[in-house]
């Protein structure tokens, strides 16, 4: 652009420049931050208050902060002791998982990690995928549990951090979408009974707060079984968390099936498909794939809401952070626990609601 | 295909009848479901017996003896049960009630913040909705208490950011009026002025309509609130004296206690929530097309009319329903204050559970009153909803 106008200059005469208001840095400024009273007003304030907050923090961070140091060391500073994180990784991170294992539930982690990221791109959403996953998570159960290859068993009571963290709600996904389609189905049958069980199921768990399940799962289900059976918590723990999130999706799907119209189904009867047929091969593939991105924020909630696990004393990540804090040694730092905490499930939030948003662009060029 | 009519079957046979193999489809799911209810009901009434639990809900009369910290109604632990499950469930509405109040203007502020031509507001809004929406809300409600237990000094070296507030580690402490009957006669007065102001309002209305003059009764019904309630505490002899907190033994005495557990519910649940409001408000601000807002600047309406008469009644239309869940989630939510010790409804039911082993009970009830209390909310928000939709012809 500026060649052009460049070359269009003559020689012999005088050219002045854009009023500096107009162009660079100052009309900038003048267009964001100071275009009327009161947002030169609020844009003064908001750099007065940054002014005041951002360094001290800055500071508390990063320049009077120790990074791996004793506890002891930590006493005799002003600013953040970040090191209860490295000096209690071990177990912050896998819990009472045996010393000498950790390799286990690392290499599962990874797995698990690496084939989150394989599956993000869209050209690899085939069957062989679907294969892959059913593969990899016997591979990552068989890590955890151990009792082949060598391997001592550990007990699921043993497994917790972020390995627990992660297989709540990576599991609780993944047995949740197919009974949550199934009930978003049963929502939408022409059978009163099974409509009206479905309605009655999703209503009820939309209603509760997920603690409540989770009582339910620890206090009330070792009831439900007969004598000398029990299940473990961390399973039954899981299937509250299974449950709950059903009724979640349950409700999204419904919103795609009722998306689409009406001349599908009636193209698919003309065809002479039955309803099992007709679901399968025409409607929900359309219909799943509409609701792609509020699933996607459904997850991101089933994966927040994994926390509450604590509430029952299950060790997952921020029970672990917890107990570390619980020592009297690094009682004082819960702070800098929690941020950095924080930190770990920002980047694991923001990249899914990240990638559902990029789903939703590309999905948005027609059906 | 070549099938002729004749060639057809006089009948079809039964599991090729939509209606009938729908009869049986349904029949078999109730068997399955009644049969699973009878085999866990039979499970449970044996593991009931076995382990000499007590059922029914007999225990609700018998003495609770536990305390409660903050209570709305009077409670001591010689109280029974119900009772304490009454304080609890006030303390969840407590909570809610106050926590929706201010997560709507948060999460508006922020919303309309996010939209503002600013651009540092914009994107520190931006900021805010984005991580606030990425970190469990237990976690945040964790981090707000410890700040509150550990970073605030013992009461003997409270900060007092105000004179007559004092912030430490027992909460926020503030002084408050101390009492007088002026109070009271001031809160009647804006009561009635209220009152004064709707029929102004109608009344206003109907001129309008009848001669197409304006009344502005907003602006006189305001101007009345602040007056005359000031009017009456003069007339009442202008009362001034504050009751201010002061530091006796270990603790304040006097003015308002705000207790760490419920500031720091309270911080956690409305912050977490209001950056989803805000994404619901700006969200629906964007719905408005420009040509609506220009219609009505074309018709000579002011700013605050276009607001008023044409933005909004549009955006929350698109606003309202996506509201009640997050409303609802904050209900919900409000149930981990079991996690930072506030007793609320499930804390107290908890503990019920713990010192009767009543667990079905007790877990039903929890159930049964967050049932009612969403229901009532999606109830109410039904029928504003209703007031608000598109009336169409």
């Amino acid at each position: 652009m500026s060649e052009d106008t460049a070359q269009q200059k003559k020689p012999g005469r005088e050219y002045l420049d854009a009023p500096i208001t107009k162009i660079g840095a100052v009309a900038w400024l003048r267009a964001n931050l100071f275009n009327t009273w009161y947002n030169s007003l609020l844009s003064v304030l908001l750099v007065y208050g940054l002014a005041v907050t951002v360094p001290p923090f800055f500071k508390w961070a990063f320049v009077d902060s120790l990074w791996n140091s004793s506890a002891a060391a930590c006493r005799d500073i002003d600013g953040a002791c970040w090191s209860i994180i490295p000096q209690n990784v071990k177990f912050i991170f896998l819990g009472f998982f045996p010393t000498g294992q950790e390799w286990r539930p690392i290499l599962a982690m990874a797995i698990l990690i690496g084939l989150v990221i394989y599956s993000r791109e869209r050209h690899r959403w085939r069957k062989s995928l679907l294969w892959m996953w059913l593969i990899a998570l016997v591979v990552m159960g068989t890590l955890m549990h151990g009792g082949v290859f060598g391997m001592p068993v550990v007990e699921t009571s043993k497994w917790s951090g972020l390995p627990l963290t992660l297989m709540l709600s990576f599991f609780g996904i993944i047995a949740a979408y197919p009974l949550g389609v199934l009930l978003a189905l049963g929502r939408r049958s022409r059978m009163p009974t099974i409509k009206t069980m479905c309605v009655v199921y999703i209503e009820m768990i939309r209603g509760v707060p997920l603690i409540s399940l989770l009582f339910m799962s620890s206090v009330m289900f070792p009831l439900f079984l007969p004598e000398g059976v029990t299940i473990d918590k961390v399973l039954r723990a899981q299937v509250a968390i299974i449950m709950f999130t059903a009724a979640y999706i349950a409700e999204v799907v419904r919103g795609g099936l009722q998306a689409m119209p009406r001349g599908q189904y009636e193209a698919a009867d003309s065809l002479g498909l039955n309803y099992g047929q007709t679901m399968r091969l025409v409607i929900l593939p359309q219909a799943l794939k509409i609701v792609i991105p509020p699933t996607v924020g459904i997850l991101l909630a089933a994966f927040k809401d994994t926390s509450l696990v604590v509430i029952i004393a299950l060790y997952d990540i921020l029970k672990t952070t917890k107990v570390t804090l619980s020592n009297p040694q690094w009682t004082n730092y819960s702070t800098e626990a929690y941020i950095f905490l924080a930190l770990l499930y920002f980047i694991f939030c923001y990249a899914m609601s990240s990638y559902s948003r990029r789903l939703e662009r590309e999905l948005h060029t027609g059906r | 295909m070549a099938t002729t009519n004749e060639e057809l079957p006089a009948k079809i046979p039964f599991w090729r009848d939509e209606g009938k193999r729908a009869l049986v489809f349904q029949a078999v799911a109730l068997v399955l479901v009644a049969a699973v209810g009878y085999y866990l009901f039979a499970n449970t009434q044996a593991n009931l017996q076995r382990q000499s639990i007590a059922t029914g809900f007999g225990f609700l009369d018998h003495e609770a003896s536990f305390e409660i910290g903050e209570t709305v109604i009077p409670y001591s632990a010689s109280d029974s049960y119900s009772r304490a499950l009454l304080v609890g469930a006030l303390n969840t509405i407590k909570i809610s009630f106050i926590g929706i109040v201010l997560t709507l203007i948060l999460g508006t502020i922020i919303g309309i913040a996010r939209l503002s031509t600013n651009w540092l507001v914009a994107k520190i809004a931006a900021l805010y909705i984005e991580v606030m929406q990425n970190i469990p809300v237990l976690l945040q409600l964790f981090f707000w208490y410890a700040i509150f237990y550990e970073s605030f000094p013992p009461p003997r070296q409270a900060l007092t950011p105000v004179p007559g507030v004092f912030l430490c580690n027992r909460g926020l402490i503030f002084a408050v009026p101390a009492p007088h009957p002026a109070w009271s006669y001031m809160g009647w007065t804006f009561v009635a002025v209220l009152i004064v102001g709707w029929f102004l309002n109608r009344w206003g209305r109907k001129r309008q309509e009848l001669t197409g003059q304006e009344f502005p009764a907003g602006m006189i019904t305001i101007a009345m609130a602040v007056v005359l309630p000031l009017l009456v505490w003069l007339v009442a002899g202008a009362p001034t004296t504050m009751d201010v907190p002061v530091m006796r033994g270990f603790n304040f005495s006097g003015g308002v206690t705000v207790s760490p557990e419920f500031s720091a519910l309270l911080l956690g649940l409305v912050l977490y929530t209001a950056a989803f409001v805000a994404e619901i408000v700006r969200a629906g601000i964007q719905s408005v097309g420009r040509g609506q807002i220009e219609a009505a600047m074309a018709i000579g309406l002011r700013p605050a009319k276009v607001l008023r008469l044409v933005v909004l009644p549009q955006a929350l239309r698109v606003i309202i329903p996506p509201l009640t869940t997050q409303m609802l989630n904050l209900l919900k939510n409000s149930s981990l204050a079991i996690a930072i010790g506030y007793a609320d409804f499930v804390s107290v039911a908890n503990t019920t559970i713990n010192q009767t082993g009543q667990a079905i009970e007790g877990v039903a009830m929890i159930m049964l009153v967050f049932l009612t209390f969403s229901l009532l909310t999606s109830l109410f928000m039904n029928w504003y909803n209703k007031k608000m939709a598109l009336v169409e012809r």
